[in-house]
């Protein structure tokens, strides 16, 4: 696995470049990742969905899907494409700092 | 000691800018393990017939209303959108169900006809054909999947369509099917966003991907 040096400092992905240190992660790497991924500001409405992708992977060791997200989180799913545009699931995970989602649903 | 690489690994995300000069290095091109090893091949295939080369775009044709078959396009469906791919779902022959109210929340599954049909609680136990006519069989195995449903929490038909409209999903009912159903609009589904002709469906699938289910 790969190591590559993000906002400054060693940080452990996989090929892909997923983070695969749950614990390397932090807010101003997420500011970084937001950037890599396309999003120039990370608002309220940002940082609410990350706070719930960050709080439920421990228990499951699961990146939530995004039907999770608006299933269990309660987030709007045109909200969560207009947060996090084209890829959603895929940029929401990464600006986390976990990996991507595994479920089909 | 790993060896710490200054210039990040960035996944596909399709539309991601790269970092500028002023950032960090530019990205490394990153390939997924779906994407094959070798070289990127050049537009246009041997035959001499241009490549589409617009945005990627998914179409999926929905002719099926058992339950067990309604699944597989809203599904597909709806990982293309995550995946920021335009889809549209044509729904057409016994796949009008699936967005016909009467119909789109009792679907069934029936064993009748279905040689791969197992009991997932004894995987060996042989289920000859003759059971599939029993009555109360076809409800048995409706309520039998949809409990498996229920357990990997797939949401219902109804819920998987309000999802794929919600994620920018487009719905197409078939003029044919709508017409030998003598049914009325007020009958479809709400997401449904038209009811287009064969020949719509020609013009709408140009460069897509087109998945028969």
């Amino acid at each position: 696995m790969p190591t590559c040096r993000i906002d400054g400092r060693p940080i452990d992905v996989n090929d892909e470049g997923f983070l695969t240190v749950y614990d390397q992660w932090d807010d101003s790497l997420a500011t970084v990742l937001a950037g890599y991924a396309g999003i120039e500001e990370l608002t309220d409405e940002h940082w609410k969905v990350l706070r719930f992708l960050r709080d439920d992977y421990p228990a499951r060791k699961e990146t939530a899907t995004l039907r999770r997200v608006t299933a269990v989180g309660g987030f709007d799913m045109k909200e969560l494409f207009r947060l996090f545009p084209g890829k959603p699931a895929k940029k929401m995970s990464y600006i986390a700092g976990l990996p991507k989602p595994k479920g089909c649903v | 000691m790993t060896e710490i690489l200054e210039t990040p690994i960035i996944p596909d995300f399709g539309d991601t800018k790269k970092p500028d000069a002023a950032g960090a290095a530019p990205s490394r091109p990153v390939r997924s393990k779906f994407q094959g090893g070798g070289e990127p091949q050049p537009a246009g295939d041997q035959a001499g017939a241009p490549a589409y080369s617009g945005p990627r775009k998914m179409v999926f044709i929905a002719s099926k209303g058992n339950l067990d078959m309604a699944y597989p396009a809203l599904i597909m469906a709806n990982a293309a959108l995550g995946e920021g791919i335009e889809t549209h779902i044509f729904f057409t022959f016994w796949g009008f169900d699936l967005v016909t109210e009467r119909y789109m929340d009792d679907l069934k599954f029936t064993m009748a006809g279905n040689t791969a049909m197992h009991m997932p609680q004894a995987p060996t136990m042989p289920l000859p054909q003759i059971m599939g006519v029993v009555p109360g069989m076809t409800k048995f195995a409706t309520n039998m999947m949809k409990k498996q449903l229920d357990d990997l929490e797939i949401p219902s038909v109804r819920e998987m369509l309000d999802i794929i409209v919600a994620s920018g999903g487009h719905l197409w009912g078939c003029k044919l099917s709508f017409d030998m159903n003598g049914l009325a609009r007020t009958d479809l589904y709400d997401g449904v966003e038209d009811v287009i002709s064969a020949t719509d469906f020609i013009e709408l699938s140009e460069g897509a991907q087109v998945i028969f289910v």
